[in-house]
């Protein structure tokens, strides 16, 4: 195992740049996540690591070796595809030996890593099937099978649970994290599903228009996005967007939205008057009777252990995840206030976050 | 796209359509062998047989044909064959009856040996040239891909014969005229084009996962290329062949303008097998039964390829 060590990266196709200059590392061991939406360029990035794309600009070191230019098959990683890309013309022992095979290992130690990879996937009972018989979930084990027979120095994986269906993803979701906590693998780990990138990542890339907005881990960034753009595409309700315009000043507590007064995490810097954006968490706001921001309840969801409630209000729309137990009625006028501790501010035309005591302990760029 | 599949009627046919579309089926396959049939038959006639009016569709068999197909006769006198030794064997026999003595062996064998090299030797070719070229347009950022693809697709625009002229201009200067090489790199060039385009379509099917899976594995582009790719592409493939193999094998046009002694191929020769008298109907007709059968065999050995080549790319999996 090793570590990965990306800087500067660039990758252009003709006119379009696909990957604008990513640097980052991914440290010995780490389960590291690129997340975005398609085409932000977080698999370009993850096949210019494995050799599938040569880029067009940057550097890329494995294991302290520059391996920018090399062909993937002298960079030892093991790559796991979406569409699996078992040989249909090969059974399972064959498909999760063959890169054995291509390195002239003798066929009783082929065997014998086949069978040891076969039973930490729990699929040996499997290994004389023909693949294109196999279970969608089977088949994403054998590909994961023929990763793990090679103990290659890292692990690349594009999307490789999108093929499955929701029920066997979470259990893939589960097993893949816990295989890498046995194996101790470094895994690049590539998708669009913030869930499975919140469950697995111990480190996250967020990713957008072939720049890296954010990296982090899941709390970072979940806690203190960096730009719109991350704290948008995180969270399921995504997050409040209030505009508000003012100058702040180092040393503020508060904010203006439309003469109402709302707290917010100490500024630490300066900008002068212009249009900004408040990010509220779903579950930073709280519904309230009396004062704060006032909307007109549109309507709410019921899930279970808490509620979602949507209430318009001059600012647009807010959600707001609450307690299943406080009744709000549809139609009815209520405020929102908000858990200052938890709020963000952005600058609208940048989108980026102003430094805040939110940022304490932590550093973004 | 399964679950969208029901939106169309997916009505087992009834019985009675099932019918009579296999009766269509049947009377359009009679109608179509009927000549063929008519050509075997024929070659088992004797040469009085096979011009007798009206056609007779009972007679008694003979390989007269086939003899008369591989040998040359001239004709004797009566009290000349009277005192050659007896006949050696069937052949030998049918020849003297009709005042005739076998003088030696026909054309045939080289003709059809020319035929089988340049036949296989040109589908070899196209196959070949057309498989690596449809893999570096399907897989490689190409300059210019869509002109070349398009200029590869422009050749077949007319018809091969509209440049036959220049061809055998060019053919005798080269001295290239009747010559094996000659015509194997013609009917490459004719197939090829063809060849790239479909192979093109078949390998653009295959996922490019497959080879990156296997070059991420430890093999190069062109391991990846012969253990991975041509396996699943064998399909495509055997389709392709069949195409150029059926063009090279029929082709009359440049086959007169361009051979004919040394490199001559059957589609010449069988117009030509004059008997004593008048055309030999029999003869003729025992070389196209000949001539059928290699064809046959190849699409017979292929054909389970060949229905889903044809159909490749119109269904999705």
């Amino acid at each position: 195992m090793a570590q990965i060590k990306v800087n500067d990266l660039q990758k252009a196709f003709g006119d379009f740049v696909a990957v604008k200059g990513s640097t980052f590392t991914v440290e010995d061991g780490e389960f590291f996540v690129m997340l975005g939406p398609s085409g932000c360029g977080k698999t370009t990035t993850l096949r210019m690591i494995a050799g599938l794309e040569l880029p067009t600009g940057g550097a890329i070191q494995l294991g302290g070796e520059d391996v920018t230019l090399k062909r993937a098959a002298q960079r030892d990683i093991a790559f796991v595809f979406q569409l699996f890309a078992l040989y249909p013309h090969m059974n399972v022992r064959e498909n999760i030996g063959f890169p054995l095979k291509c390195q002239n290992m003798p066929k009783a130690e082929i065997r014998r890593r086949v069978e040891e990879a076969a039973r930490i996937l729990r699929i040996t009972d499997l290994l004389s099937c023909s693949v294109s018989g196999l279970s969608s979930g089977d088949r994403q084990r054998v590909a994961l099978g023929r990763a793990i027979v090679r103990k290659p120095m890292a692990f690349m994986m594009d999307e490789p649970l999108g093929a499955l269906d929701a029920e066997f993803r979470e259990l893939m979701c589960n097993e893949l994290r816990a295989l890498h906590d046995r194996l101790q693998a470094t895994t690049v780990y590539v998708t669009h599903d913030q869930l499975e990138a919140m469950a697995m990542a111990d480190k996250i890339a967020v990713m957008n228009h072939g720049v890296i907005e954010q990296l982090g881990t899941p709390q970072e960034i979940y806690d203190r996005p960096a730009t719109m753009f991350v704290a948008d595409f995180i969270g399921s309700p995504p997050m409040n967007f209030l505009n508000f315009t003012q100058a702040l000043k180092r040393g503020d507590r508060t904010t203006r939205l439309d003469g109402i007064s709302v707290d917010v995490p100490e500024i630490h810097e300066d900008m002068s008057e212009r249009a900004f954006t408040l990010g509220v968490r779903p579950e930073a706001v709280r519904i309230v009777s009396e004062g704060g921001l006032r909307g007109q309840v549109f309507g709410s969801e019921y899930l279970g252990t808490n509620q979602i409630v949507i209430v318009n209000t001059d600012h647009g729309r807010v959600k707001a995840r609450i307690g299943s137990e406080q009744r709000v009625p549809d139609g009815g006028t209520v405020g929102l206030a908000f858990r200052p501790e938890k709020l963000s501010i952005f600058d609208k035309q940048s989108g980026r976050a102003v430094r805040t005591a939110l940022h304490d302990g932590g550093i973004h760029g | 796209m399964s679950g969208l599949s029901t939106a169309h009627s997916v009505v087992e046919p009834s019985a009675t359509s099932k019918r009579v579309a296999g009766a269509l089926v049947i009377a359009y396959a009679l109608i179509t062998l009927i000549p063929l049939l008519w050509i075997v038959l024929t070659s088992f006639k004797t040469p009085p047989d096979s011009i007798a009016y009206p056609p007779k569709l009972m007679f008694q068999p003979s390989i007269e044909g086939y003899c008369n197909l591989f040998t040359t006769r001239t004709r004797q006198t009566p009290e000349y064959l009277a005192a050659m030794p007896p006949p050696t064997g069937y052949c030998d026999r049918a020849v003297r009856s009709r005042n005739m003595v076998i003088a030696g062996p026909s054309n045939v064998i080289p003709r059809f040996t020319n035929s089988i090299i340049i036949a296989f030797g040109s589908t070899f070719l196209a196959v070949f040239l057309g498989t690596l070229a449809a893999y570096a347009f399907s897989r490689f950022r190409i300059p210019l891909k869509d002109d070349l693809l398009f200029f590869i697709l422009s050749t077949r625009m007319m018809p091969p014969i509209a440049v036959a002229i220049p061809i055998y201009l060019m053919y005798r200067e080269l001295g290239l005229s009747d010559t094996l090489l000659g015509m194997i790199l013609l009917y490459t060039a004719v197939n090829v084009s063809l060849a790239v385009w479909l192979l093109k379509g078949f390998i653009d099917e295959i996922p490019r996962e497959y080879e990156e899976a296997a070059m991420i594995d430890g093999y190069t582009r062109l391991q990846a290329f012969t253990k991975i790719v041509l396996p699943q592409a064998t399909t495509g493939i055997a389709a392709t062949a069949i195409f150029c193999m059926i063009f090279a094998w029929n082709e009359y046009a440049f086959a007169v303008l361009l051979t004919s002694g040394e490199a001559q191929t059957m589609p010449p020769f069988i117009p030509f097998i004059i008997g004593e008298g008048g055309q030999d109907w029999p003869a003729v007709a025992s070389a196209t039964t000949l001539f059928l059968i290699p064809i046959v065999v190849f699409t017979v050995l292929l054909r389970k390829h060949l229905l889903r080549g044809i159909t490749f790319g119109a269904v999705r999996k």
